[in-house]
């Protein structure tokens, strides 16, 4: 997944020379996670800059640079450390094009991990997308494999609106098929169906794809097929791939690693709830993270995120059996 | 946690138990499943197990006192827990309040699904005993019908009436699966019998059979108006009454022969009319039936009650599968049982849930009598004695073994023209017995 993401700022670095890249350990030490590897070296300080440790800062230079025709890429070290740049996010780039009339656009992307690490505790595994995705303005993506990863993110560079990328930590190592094609995009906006079925549906993000898959795979087994859907963009939503998909197996589930309360999954419940209604089966089950601040503890932290077990009991569940 | 133990409902008339002796005492660890107690009921004494791991904290009633269902009789729970809110409940509640379990029942859209699922072990522990397992109830919570928007509209664009359908989902709510399995059913239904259709195959030998499997059909809009406006003039059953009489020389010579051929089988006419019964009943499954106020029930199996007179009354041991047991069979099953039934230690599986009864009062000489139909079931058929009679044959007075048969059928279930039908299949079987032996 790191490679996939490096290959995408390496070949989109090399192809518009308006895109730069810039924020906390980018450069000389190559990335916290590893992403920028080799890119100081070759595109030198001018495209791949190191950054203070001041997120609402650099984030500003990056909507300025954007007013002014470059295309940033601002890398926070986790999304944790965004918390300290919304106000550049939020109240510059999600508004600039609005409230300048049209004149200015923002193409920028901020991008990092998001979501649960291994034990960093409460401050430090933080799932946002409900946050961003909350504000017109932002578009907001979450790749679940590398090949997503690589050609969504070329998407988001080359879109002329501010893109949140969010990772996640405990997949930079995941492993899978990249297309080498320096021209392989993937819209935004648009859902895969990573696994058809017929009984009920699932929508997973991020790391809850792989996740859901697993679930899905045990589903089979116990009789009950299921359709799995990564919406890979989470604003704009591809509701109608969801919809059509409800549509099918009158059944849905949607798991996220973060929080339920006024979160994506309950969007998304809201937005079949008035689409789909005639056709649901059941009432439509959320399987989020717990309503709790992340436990450091490895065991609690565990019980914390959704797994494998939960999705398959709230399938059960919508599916009465 | 801790929870009441109630009286459980442990014979299918039982309305209050009488505590007949504990087995456990204040503080004893008691596991699921282990015997907590022993329940004298209106009909044998049964021994009541615990629902709960635990230890039991309290026992409510003593040996001896009786409780009618539902009433919290013990609380079972951890050692160093507070039952104080048990305790106060339990002295607070009021006999078997069935309208409780609705009203705790969530609302689809006011709690989440999973806490629905979580209560429903406890309110089954709490407040119906072991019976109940919160399923199958009718799909109703506060008058309102629960039943998902895929079901709902599937029913209306199959015309179905959806108050009819019993739900499987969380609290009765009709689920899609409900509404397919209403629709097969209506496309299943069977056709009405004309004339004799071939035997049925007689079961293996040594087979086993429990309680008859059957299918629940919803029930019309013009059966609902039957059964509404009959059961206001004849009482909760609407009984009404077909008479019929049977030549019987055939049957008697048949029995005749096969009791020269196995002397030990003591073959009896009672023996003959159960199997008779049983192959008629099978090709009018309208018959084999029952009212089950939100559907029809079609037995696939006839499960002949027949009624044994003992010291203390009435009992009726059923004959599984009667239809599928040869004649060579069902003498030995049916003394068998009425001999237990007269020592009373018939299992309650053993004298409920038939599909049809038997009332044989021939050996007083009765010539004919109209029975009482044993609820659920449709239909009952009383046996007069079997007597010589003049009777004009070909125009000529011959004297004839004949019986008369009267059948009291359930009029919400059973038509006059159905009961007299099946009646008409049943005297063809009994005036040509042969017909049992070409299956």
């Amino acid at each position: 997944m790191r490679d996939a993401l490096n290959l995408a700022l390496k070949e989109e670095l090399a192809r518009d020379s308006s895109v730069f890249l810039m924020g906390e350990e980018v450069a000389e030490y190559q990335g916290a996670y590893k992403v920028t590897r080799g890119l100081l070296e070759e595109f030198g300080p001018k495209r791949v800059i190191d950054t203070p440790i001041t997120e609402l800062g650099f984030a500003g230079l990056g909507v300025g640079a954007a007013m002014a025709g470059l295309r940033p890429i601002v890398e926070f070290m986790t999304f944790n450390f965004s918390i300290l740049a919304t106000d550049q996010i939020i109240n510059s780039a999600a508004k600039m094009l609005y409230m300048s009339g049209g004149q200015f656009k923002i193409p920028i992307v901020f991008r990092g991990p998001n979501g649960s690490a291994y034990q960093v505790s409460s401050q430090h595994s933080q799932a946002l997308e409900s946050w961003y995705a909350y504000f017109p303005g932002l578009k907001v993506v979450m790749p679940s494999t590398p090949a997503d990863a690589k050609g969504l993110l070329k998407s988001a560079i080359r879109d002329d609106d501010p893109v949140i990328f969010m990772e996640q930590e405990r997949m930079y190592g995941m492993k899978g098929e990249v297309p080498e094609d320096e021209e392989f995009t993937i819209p935004l906006g648009v859902a895969e169906v990573k696994r058809e079925g017929q009984d009920a549906t699932i929508v997973a993000r991020s790391l809850m794809v792989p996740t859901a898959l697993k679930a899905a795979e045990e589903l089979e087994k116990q009789g009950i097929s299921c359709e799995v859907i990564d919406p890979r963009t989470i604003r704009p939503l591809d509701i109608d791939t969801i919809v059509e998909s409800v549509k099918k197996t009158n059944r849905l589930v949607v798991a996220e690693e973060s929080h339920a309360f006024c979160g994506v999954a309950a969007e998304i419940s809201a937005e079949v709830n008035e689409r789909a209604f005639d056709y649901l089966d059941a009432p439509v089950k959320r399987v989020s993270g717990v309503d709790v601040p992340m436990p450091y503890a490895k065991n609690l932290e565990q019980l914390a995120i959704p797994d494998v077990e939960r999705i398959i009991a709230a399938v059960r569940e919508v599916s009465y059996s | 946690m801790a929870t009441q133990v109630v009286m459980p409902k442990l014979s299918p008339t039982m309305e209050e138990g009488q505590l007949a002796r504990w087995l456990k005492k204040e503080g004893d660890k008691v596991s699921m499943g282990e015997p907590l107690a022993e329940i004298d009921t209106d009909k044998a004494t049964m021994e009541m197990q615990a629902l709960s791991n635990g230890v039991l904290r309290k026992i409510l009633i003593q040996e001896g006192e009786s409780a009618p269902l539902g009433q919290p009789i013990a609380i079972v729970g951890e050692p160093d827990e507070d039952i104080s809110e048990l305790l106060k409940t339990a002295s607070e509640a009021k006999p078997a309040k069935v309208e409780a379990a609705p009203k705790e029942l969530p609302e689809p859209d006011a709690a989440p699904a999973a806490e629905a699922k979580a209560q429903e072990p406890k309110q089954a522990q709490t407040t119906t005993g072991i019976s109940s397992d919160g399923k199958g109830q009718p799909a109703q919570a506060e008058g309102r019908v629960l039943i998902s928007p895929i079901a709902a509209r599937m029913a209306a664009e199959a015309g179905l009436d959806f108050k009819t359908i019993q739900g499987s989902g969380p609290g009765g709510r009709i689920v899609k699966k409900d509404i397919e399995t209403a629709m097969s059913g209506k496309r299943e239904r069977p056709a009405a019998t004309a004339g004799l259709r071939p035997m049925p195959r007689s079961g293996e030998k040594g087979v086993v059979y429990g309680p008859s499997a059957y299918r629940d059909e919803p029930v019309s809009e013009m059966r609902r108006t039957i059964a509404r406006r009959l059961v206001t003039s004849l009482g909760p059953v609407p009984h009404f009454f077909l008479t019929i009489e049977i030549d019987m020389e055939r049957a008697a010579d048949m029995r005749r022969s096969i009791n020269e051929l196995y002397p030990d089988l003591k073959l009896s006419i009672n023996d003959v009319i159960i199997k008779v019964a049983a192959v008629a009943l099978i090709q009018h499954p309208q018959v084999n039936a029952s009212f089950q106020d939100k559907t029809v029930r079609y037995y696939e199996h006839a499960d002949i009650a027949v009624a044994v007179a003992t010291e203390n009354g009435l009992i009726t041991p059923v004959v599984r599968a009667a239809e599928m047991k040869s004649l060579l069979d069902i003498p030995g099953e049916v003394r068998e049982l009425a001999e237990r039934a007269r020592a009373r230690k018939l299992k309650p599986e053993e004298y409920t849930g038939a599909t049809f009864s038997i009332s044989n009062l021939g050996m007083f000489g009765i010539e004919e009598f109209t029975a009482v139909i044993n609820p659920p079931e449709g239909a009952i058929l009383a046996i007069g004695a079997m007597a010589p009679k003049p009777v004009v044959k070909d125009n000529e007075v011959e004297i004839r073994q004949t019986m008369r048969v009267t059948m009291s059928c359930d009029h919400r279930v059973i038509d006059g023209a159905t009961g007299a039908k099946f009646l008409q299949t049943f005297k063809q079987i009994m005036e040509n017995p042969l017909y049992l032996f070409v299956g």
